[in-house]
């Protein structure tokens, strides 16, 4: 038995380096000779570039570069970067370039690269760099932008729209002629960011001896920045090596290719110096991927017994200048709307619109908090009209666990049907009820009310599709030397990798996970490779990780019993040793097995066995594993100042079986903070010109240890059929349900006074706006 | 052209003397300079606290100081903490309550817990979550932190 094997609430691998501060984030990384760099970034949302004049800035002594468009490689001239994820619906697949080539269509799109002898020199010489900059109308709001006289985010582009698709089941217009009841509601979730604590960066150096490029950057998957690199340069495979060291924080965007990497590449290959780029925080706040814009105008029909009848209505999503991840937010959007309800009718207009903003791409939850917040708010609104417990609403709704797998009939982004492999929804929030104190909170809220103090409840569910393919990669390797190492392409930021696939690999070798080590994020280290996003890594590297472990450990048993000369089926895994079952002293140990496993010159491998002792595997998932949770939020709103507190938040949870407890719980109230966030407190603002204006965590708030509630949670293990370990994605769950429940909690403590809530977040500022002449208590 | 004076600091003990430009910041100085990369810089405007470090014993923003300002000053950094490669208990009550994951705010939050820990030995959670708000962590939801800080404080007034 090992006792740090999966479903044990292990301590973490990764842990003491960091705490001592040995951790290798990219910005510790220094190489002999190394160069740094500061962008030249358009200040307007949107202008034509005329002349670029380097010539102040290349002669500020410490200067060694200045790249503009013109300078930059004939490959990189040709080509913008690679959109991500295409697809047909994509009218006008923009994309920027390297550096901006005639025309800025965001504040913050990078103009020219300075390289200098430090950072400090470097943000001199940018400051020196004349840019002709012919100023153009800029398009801010994505409902604006589908005016058919508002500017275009695009100079001469027909429309701003980038995509519209419609997501479809059954026939929803049918069911609302019919219907006894149908609400509609208008709903804002606001842009948002993902604002890791470490921003992003890069270091390129590029060795001419062997003529390859390393590029150390702060990502979510090593390989696809190096797919994209062999495109922008044109390299060979051999010649291009992406590592991912310690990452601080990625949320999502740390997963996009952005033009930085192209230029300090660039520049590393022609001053043949290592080349640094760290993002300050507000490049951060200008140039790193955000998302959440959306407007959703939706109805609901329900029969007079509060049954679905139907969902339909638009969802308006922004894209901002360009579309790196296609139309991935906003179908992942759409086809989260179900949830864990039965709609049998569902019609859905997307519409993907430009804007002169940072692209929106996929952050911490992706598309779907906002398509939780639109149902829920639904849902909410059908028990406020219909006079039903917001409870009961749900789970007369709810699809049943024997109806699972359940065809939701929408078609998800891999042009497959939405279908759920397992779940118990309605256990799910009745163990949300019983843990909050949902059915006593009437009388609290009666007796605050008494004392003039204003509490809600708000309730939510969501289903989210985790585990995504296509794959991951997993090698597991027992070297010459008895040292087992995992390599894969899974590329964290925080999730433990190292120690959660450690465990998953000890239980088939038959090891404490410290005799394993784990290298992730290298191109170096195993050929292929997606990266850590998207709930993905538990199903898709565990599984392969699990697969690779136990084709190891099989193939030391078959040379063992070689070895020994004993059968197969006698031999265990323990230790480090193979040994007999009933005998343990006899034995070999993986050393050996290792040695023998890679062969001697002159002689023929044993058996017939291919050499090494390793295995790669790409556990391919045929669909997506369902996570589902219910969050309670209980909150206290002061109707004088508008304050919103959260007294009470409970979390259950069901993401199928738990490989570390500790690691699961941490992702999940992780997670709800960054709900919190999005509910209450993130607003990136920009005004009608597509100027930012909260560029720094003054302006924009991120939420404090005093501000986020301590989360109770209960856990539900429905374990995926579709794989191995029988896991689900645990990374995204927190956060996903969390915007609906805050926000129908503050409605609920709100209601004497009327407020409805559809915007979020909801700022103690508009919370005294809605309340109008209610707020200070003026006609409590 | 650069404006140099001479600095002399004590830096987890040890003395250090450096030519630094007036307009190096601390973080910058103890990072690249001094190669003490444990500290990190997360916003350089003083708000998300990973770059906390004590100096004279008190917690202060490495990315607000300039390193001129810090001259005859002794200055402690993530690096002092753990003796041989030990954790010491407020480290270790991190590992033990999952109170970092990515671990980029960790450096400046242990630093800023050293502080409130050994003025404030007995805290209640109120108390803990009060000390921490000038610190930003986007990954923990900061509840293993505060349990980090508790179990610390109790593991040291109980002598362990």
């Amino acid at each position: 038995m090992i006792a740090t094997g999966f479903g044990a609430s292990v301590r973490r691998k990764e842990d003491p380096p960091l705490l001592r501060g040995e951790g290798r984030y990219v910005d510790d990384i220094a190489l002999p000779g190394m160069l740094h760099t500061a962008f030249v970034r358009s200040p307007y949302a949107h202008a034509r570039i005329g002349r670029i004049d380097t010539t102040a800035a290349l002669a500020l002594p410490g200067v060694h570069a200045v790249l503009t468009y013109a300078d930059l490689p004939e490959s990189v001239r040709r080509q913008t970067l690679p959109l991500l994820v295409p697809h047909p619906a994509i009218r006008q697949p923009f994309m920027p370039y390297a550096l901006v080539k005639d025309e800025a269509c965001y504040a913050g799109e990078p103009v020219a690269c300075v390289i200098a002898d430090s950072r400090y020199i470097a943000e001199d010489a940018a400051q020196l760099v004349e840019v002709d900059y012919e100023p153009l109308p800029a398009v801010s709001d994505c409902r604006a932008a589908l005016d058919a006289g508002a500017p275009r985010a695009h100079y001469g582009d027909e429309s701003n729209t980038a995509a519209r698709f419609p997501v479809r089941a059954g026939d929803a217009d049918r069911a609302f002629a019919t219907a006894k009841h149908v609400f509609r509601e208008l709903i804002h979730q606001h842009r948002g960011g993902p604002f890791s604590i470490e921003c992003r960066g890069a270091v390129a150096s590029y060795e001419a001896p062997t003529q390859t490029l390393t590029l150390h950057v702060s990502s979510q998957g090593a390989h696809r920045i190096k797919r994209c690199m062999l495109d922008m340069l044109e390299a060979g495979d051999h010649e291009v090596r992406v590592i991912t060291p310690d990452v601080g924080g990625g949320f999502g965007p740390k997963g996009s290719f952005y033009p930085e990497y192209v230029n300090v590449s660039v520049a590393a290959m022609r001053l043949a110096r290592p080349v640094k780029w760290i993002e300050d925080r507000r490049e951060n706040f200008l140039a790193t991927h955000q998302e959440r814009d959306q407007y959703w105008d939706v109805e609901i029909a329900v029969d007079a017994d509060a049954r679905i009848l139907a969902v339909r209505g638009q969802l308006v999503h922004e894209t901002g200048a360009y579309v790196p991840w296609g139309i991935v937010l906003p179908w992942i959007a759409a086809t989260t709307v179900p949830g864990p309800y039965v709609i049998p009718n569902f019609k859905l207009d997307v519409l993907s619109v430009f804007t002169n903003k940072i692209q929106t791409t996929p952050v911490r939850g992706a598309g779907r908090p906002e398509a939780v917040v639109a149902m829920e708010r639904l849902m909410d609104r059908v028990a406020r009209e219909l006079r039903i417990d917001p409870a009961e609403v749900r789970r007369r709704n709810f699809i049943r666990p024997e109806q699972m797998p359940y065809n939701v009939g929408i078609i998800f982004r891999d042009g497959r049907p939405v279908t759920y492999d397992s779940g118990d929804y309605p256990a799910c929030q009745a163990s949300a009820i019983e843990a909050s104190g949902y059915e006593s909170f009437p009388e609290r809220q009666a007796r605050a009310r008494a004392n003039g103090r204003y509490l809600g409840i708000g309730l939510s569910n969501a289903v989210e599709a985790t585990g995504l393919g296509p794959y991951e990669s997993a090698t597991v390797r027992v070297a010459t030397n008895g040292r087992i190492v995992v390599y894969t392409g899974a590329t964290p930021q925080g999730q433990s990798h190292k120690t959660t696939l450690a465990q998953i690999a000890g239980d088939e070798l038959g090891v404490e996970i410290d005799a394993i080590d784990v290298v992730t994020g290298d191109t170096g280290g195993v050929s292929l490779g997606i990266g850590t996003f998207a709930a993905r890594t538990a199903v898709n590297a565990g599984s392969s990780v699990h697969v690779a472990a136990r084709a190891v450990a099989e193939k030391a048993k078959r040379l063992a019993a070689g070895m020994m000369e004993c059968l197969e089926e006698d031999l265990a895994l323990a230790g480090g040793f193979v040994c007999l079952r009933d005998h343990p002293d006899v034995r070999k140990s993986l050393r050996e097995i290792a040695v023998k496993a890679v062969g001697m010159p002159g002689f023929s491998m044993a058996g017939g066995l291919p050499p090494g002792l390793e295995h790669t595997a790409h556990y391919t998932p045929d669909r997506s594993a369902y996570s589902n949770g219910t969050h309670v939020a209980e909150v206290e709103v002061d109707i004088e100042t508008g304050a919103v507190t959260i007294q009470r938040y409970t979390v259950a949870h069901d993401c199928g079986r738990v490989i570390n407890p500790l690691v699961v719980d941490g992702q999940v109230v992780g997670g709800v903070a960054h709900g919190v966030g999005n509910a209450l407190f993130e607003r990136m603002v920009y005004d009608e010109h597509a100027q930012p204006l909260s560029t720094n965590f003054g302006e924009y708030l991120l939420p404090l240890a005093t501000d986020v509630p301590r989360v109770d949670l209960v856990h539900l293990e429905t374990p995926s059929p579709l794989n191995p370990l029988g896991v689900k994605g645990a990374g995204e769950g927190g956060t996903i349900p969390a915007i609906a429940a805050i926000a129908a909690a503050v409605e609920n403590a709100l209601e004497p006074f009327g407020v409805k809530i559809t915007e979020v977040p909801i700022s103690p500022q508009r919370i005294v706006e809605l309340l109008g002449n209610h707020a200070l208590g003026r006609t409590a | 052209m650069p404006d140099v004076r001479t600095i002399a600091v004590v830096v987890n003990g040890i003395p250090y003397r450096r030519d630094v430009e007036t307009r190096t910041t601390l973080a910058d100085f103890l990072r690249h300079e001094l190669r003490l990369t444990g500290t990190h810089v997360g916003c350089e405007h003083g708000v998300c606290g990973a770059c906390t470090v004590l100096v004279g014993g008190r917690s202060a923003r490495a990315c607000l100081m300039l390193a001129v300002q810090c001259d005859g000053e002794e200055i402690a950094t993530v690096e002092s903490l753990a003796t041989e490669g030990r954790l010491n208990p407020l480290q270790q009550a991190f590992q033990d309550c999952h109170g970092l994951q990515c671990g980029f705010c960790t450096p400046g939050v242990l630093m800023t817990l050293t502080e409130f820990l050994r003025e404030h030995p007995d805290p209640s959670e109120a108390d803990v979550r009060e000390a921490l708000t000038g610190n930003l962590c986007r990954c923990t939801g900061y509840q293993g932190i505060v349990d980090a800080a508790l179990a610390a404080a109790k593991r040291v007034r109980e002598g362990a």
